[in-house]
């Protein structure tokens, strides 16, 4: 069966606190749900907008590691097309920067 | 909404049996987390699986090592609303997130176990995070040092 022992029948990130980043630089801190046609499902979630932080994505996401997650939105779904890469946040590691 | 006490008092027994003390009112938290010297560990309970696969068996793991902090208290989010969030109010710059641990030495926190960092980990791992935690903070010599 799928999934953790108290997630039966999900995927193996439901219920972990990942990192989905989209090909535009926006990124998301949150909790996995689902992954479906529509696209991403995340609870308790925090956004980095590249246009208006005043930090970097690494330091943002270093911010979230350390200190928790600053939680924007109780849910949201990402676009699929927005979510270009997904890792667990504790594994998080940046791709070109 | 809080679930059913009798539904919550096995969790809450999995923890105190090893020698945690519940904060269940405002007062409560504040006199054990006013100001004061010493070490402090917090543990935020909770109903999740998180909690039950997770942290309270680390917890029982890592209390089982030497060194431990002094003082070992613990808050019930989702139950004991009014006492968590004080507690929390005590974290500092640290997100709410349940389960977690927040590590005290004189009235600052110096370690903080999130929840992201017990999702999906096994006790031991987390565990392992603890007692290292124990180990840096709360040594005899670190607080002979203090005075």
């Amino acid at each position: 069966m799928s999934g953790h022992v108290f997630h039966p029948g999900h995927e193996e990130l439901h219920g972990v606190t990942v990192v989905v980043e989209s090909p535009g630089g926006t990124t998301w801190v949150g909790r996995y749900h689902e992954r479906n046609d529509r696209g991403v499902l995340l609870h308790d979630v925090a956004t980095y907008n590249p246009a208006s932080a005043p930090e970097n994505r690494s330091a943002w996401i270093e911010r979230q590691l350390k200190f928790g997650i600053r939680i924007d939105q109780k849910h949201l779904v990402v676009p699929a097309v927005d979510a270009a890469r997904i890792v667990r946040l504790l594994d998080w590691k940046p791709l070109n920067e | 909404m809080p679930y059913h006490e009798m539904m919550v008092k096995p969790m809450r027994d999995e923890v105190t049996r090893h020698g945690v003390t519940e904060l269940r009112t405002v007062a409560d938290v504040d006199v054990a987390l006013g100001p004061g010297e010493g070490t402090a560990l917090v543990f935020v309970n909770s109903v999740c699986g998180c909690a039950a696969g997770g942290a309270r068996p680390a917890l029982a793991l890592a209390l089982s090592h030497a060194l431990k902090p002094q003082h070992l208290y613990t808050v019930f989010a989702g139950q004991d609303l009014d006492a968590t969030a004080r507690a929390r109010s005590y974290f500092a710059d640290f997100q709410p997130s349940s389960p977690s641990v927040a590590l005290f030495r004189d009235g600052e926190v110096v370690h903080f176990v999130h929840r992201h960092m017990i999702e999906g980990r096994p006790p031991q791992v987390i565990a392992a995070d603890l007692v290292a935690a124990f180990d840096k903070y709360c040594s005899p010599h670190d607080a002979a040092k203090r005075g």
